[in-house]
């Protein structure tokens, strides 16, 4: 919409001349100008320049929607209702239906606490056809620490659905035949796969994005403060849209690192507080947070922490069959804390005031 | 004298007379407020004086005044303002350190780190704009942009729900129980949330020029919220004094709109850190001149285990903190218990 040329949008002939005579070609040229700089540069009134930007900014302004009508559509067109069911009934319940398309899900975590036991899970269930729940498509799995394992996803899938993987021999291989892996070396790499990734969204065929893990592919590169462009931006905004545009899923992995005394995550207003805590350095090293920063953690709309202490907490284990919940009803806990981690791994147990919870 | 030639009663001229208007020109001038008072009538009879006084200009009867077009006396502003209902959060703390809610004709900036209820409280506001005024409302439309994606249908649907149960319980207890009232279902609440996603910062510039322009012709809109403000103009912006431009264009445009159609504009925003005093802070995103631009700035943030509201930012109310909580029926008081077993 923004590169839309200006030749196509019916302003009146002098004033596109003009404008091409300028170089504002595209609709991005002509807004991102004030109105006092076109004038200048149009050398016209302001009357004849407010008009131009109005009508350019009509032809340009996305259509609107009423909140019903999204909602209606979803439900006839999309499969399960734009959500994928993960098959942990209490988790699918609080996610009205599943992991939501069309946004960035992030499962954030310590070292070997399943996430990527989590991704191959979801990776199987939508290539499963969608008698048995799942979105009957390929999947796009970027495996950038080497982790995938499809003996383990068979595994999965034999446990799981024993019905599928037995009855039918083929079974294996076209689950396994769908998803498609990729292994990039470096961020540049990566960015190159994601272009031709787009590609395959658009045209319908795959239906899951699974990226694992996010946070290493800066790993050091990306320091706290230090630069004011994030080296992920771009890759940021690209995901949303073009999950956006395909209605599909992404599912990213992120790492943890330990809070420094950097991360005060205060406000200024709150300045009173702060010298407690600093003197309380103890707490820090026993502090994890999500790597990435803040600028990601603003751009994801679905936070699952895999930890024993998260906003809506669900006890699980780690069985041949995937992830399954100790139970169905999850533990809401609040505070800041619902950003902080505190398990160290997997062999750790936790207590707190009101519950027990241990990894077994 | 010329006023003897208006026809209007001779009361009236006489009123006219001796409060000292003897000529016509000096009438062109007033609102017909100030006349009123000063004649001690009725505003419907001071309207019709000054519709028969012959002037060079239309009467603006939101009290021009004829030395600076557009111009407004401070006192005609303040019986504007007390007439202007807000916008309730549904949070009676919240409500109250806002001196009842969110304010129509105002820009409302609401910053703060990711999950602390952003987007709960502008889907919250969203629903709560449609509600009758009686309850809180403006019995009005929201149009509800969203640059991120974050918008959840389903999540509407439930605060909508929430909304349209207390509704019925209160009308249950009260006397007043007027007709068409508890005829909304939830589903037509979202029928009254006009919604557009914007997918790069040339969208966004696009439809805040094209509003002026919507909301003529779709009146009913009482309330628009940007969710967020921030994210295009995030990323890939290498020229920020162009961005800068640009945002204090869009707030201005935004201003406006809030005045001109008497509308509340509520601006969801990120946060960052700022290197300041030798260490790191949060701080709303955009940068320093953007925190100029909106009229008046909330910071949600964490204070231990619960969510409060602070006033960084306003002409008239004072800097105060709200605790508030995000439950399954949307944003509701804190209630002082926080070791909650799971709501569903």
């Amino acid at each position: 919409m923004a590169s839309r040329p200006i030749s196509e949008m019916g302003l009146p002939k002098s004033i596109a001349n003009v404008f091409a005579a300028r170089s504002i070609k595209t609709a991005k040229d002509a807004l991102s100008l004030t109105e006092f700089d076109l004038m200048e540069l149009a050398d016209m009134g302001l009357a004849e320049v407010t008009s131009a930007l109005a009508h350019i900014s009509e032809r340009v302004s996305p259509p609107y929607q009423t909140a019903l009508s999204l909602l209606e559509q979803r439900i006839q067109n999309e499969q399960l209702a734009g959500h994928l069911p993960t098959g942990l009934k209490g988790l699918d319940e609080a996610l009205f239906g599943g992991i939501p398309f069309g946004v960035i899900t992030e499962l954030v975590g310590p070292a070997g606490i399943g996430k990527t036991q989590f991704c191959l899970k979801l990776s199987l269930l939508a290539s499963l056809p969608t008698r048995h729940g799942g979105l009957d498509a390929q999947v796009i799995y970027i495996d950038v620490e080497s982790k995938f394992s499809s003996k383990r996803l068979i595994e999965i899938g034999a446990q799981s659905f024993p019905e599928i993987f037995y009855t039918r021999g083929m079974a294996q291989e076209q689950m396994a035949g769908r998803i498609l892996v990729l292994r990039p070396a470096s961020l540049a790499e990566f960015t190159e796969s994601l272009q031709q990734i787009k590609l395959l969204l658009l045209e319908r065929r795959v239906k899951l994005l699974v990226i694992d893990s996010m946070a290493a592919l800066t790993s050091g590169e990306f320091e706290h403060g230090a630069s004011k462009i994030n080296p992920l931006g771009w890759h940021i905004s690209f995901l949303k849209s073009v999950g956006e545009l395909s209605r599909i899923p992404i599912v990213v992995t992120n790492q943890v690192r330990s809070q420094s005394s950097d991360d005060t995550w205060r406000y200024n207003f709150q300045v009173g507080t702060r010298h407690r805590d600093l003197e309380d350095t103890s707490k820090y090293d026993s502090q994890l947070i999500a790597a990435l920063g803040i600028h990601w953690a603003h751009a994801v709309t679905i936070r699952l922490i895999l930890e024993t202490i998260s906003a809506l907490a669900f006890p699980f284990s780690i069985t041949s069959s995937g992830i399954s919940l100790l139970n169905d009803d999850g533990i809401e806990v609040v505070g800041q804390e619902i950003s902080t981690i505190h398990c160290d791994g997997h062999s750790e147990i936790i207590h707190s005031d009101t519950l027990q919870f241990h990894r077994q | 004298m010329e006023v003897g030639r208006l026809p209007i009663s001779a009361a009236l001229k006489g009123k006219l007379v001796s409060a000292g208007y003897t000529s016509l020109s000096l009438l062109s001038s007033l609102s017909p407020s100030h006349l009123a008072r000063d004649l001690n009538i009725s505003e419907n009879e001071a309207l019709d004086i000054l519709n028969h006084a012959p002037h060079d200009g239309r009467i603006d009867t939101s009290g021009g005044h004829h030395i600076i077009s557009g111009a407004q006396t401070a006192w005609d502003m303040l019986h504007e303002e007390e007439l202007l209902t807000r916008i309730t959060t549904s949070s009676v703390d919240i409500d109250n350190i806002l001196g009842g809610g969110i304010s129509c004709r105002e820009v409302t900036e609401i910053g703060g780190v990711p999950g602390i209820g952003k987007t709960q409280l502008g889907i919250q506001l969203a629903v709560n704009v449609q509600l009758p005024v009686h309850c809180g409302g403006l019995g009005g439309k929201a149009i509800y942009i969203d640059t991120e994606g974050s918008f959840m249908v389903e999540r509407v649907l439930q605060i909508a729900e929430a909304c349209w149960d207390d509704m019925l319980a209160n009308n249950a207890i009260s006397q007043n129980v007027h007709a068409g009232q508890v005829g909304m279902q939830p589903k037509d609440f979202l029928e009254n949330i006009l919604y557009f996603r914007v997918c790069s910062y040339t969208e966004q510039i696009a439809l805040i020029n094209y509003l002026d322009k919507f909301i003529s012709e779709h009146r009913d809109v009482k309330i628009v919220v940007v969710d967020s403000i921030t994210f295009h103009f995030r990323q890939d912006f290498e020229d920020m004094a162009l961005r800068t431009r640009l945002l204090s264009g869009m707030a201005l445009k935004l201003m406006k709109l809030a005045k001109k159609f008497c509308l509340a504009v509520v601006l969801l925003n990120q946060v960052t850190t700022k290197y300041a005093e030798g260490s790191f802070h949060l701080t709303l995103a955009l940068g320093d001149s953007w925190s100029h631009a909106c009229t008046n700035r909330i910071i949600l943030y964490w204070n231990g285990n619960e969510r409060y509201a602070y006033i960084d930012k306003s002409p008239s109310l004072r800097s105060a903190s709200a605790p508030y909580a995000v439950t399954a029926r949307g944003i509701r008081n804190n209630v002082s218990n926080c070791k909650r077993i799971k709501l569903m």
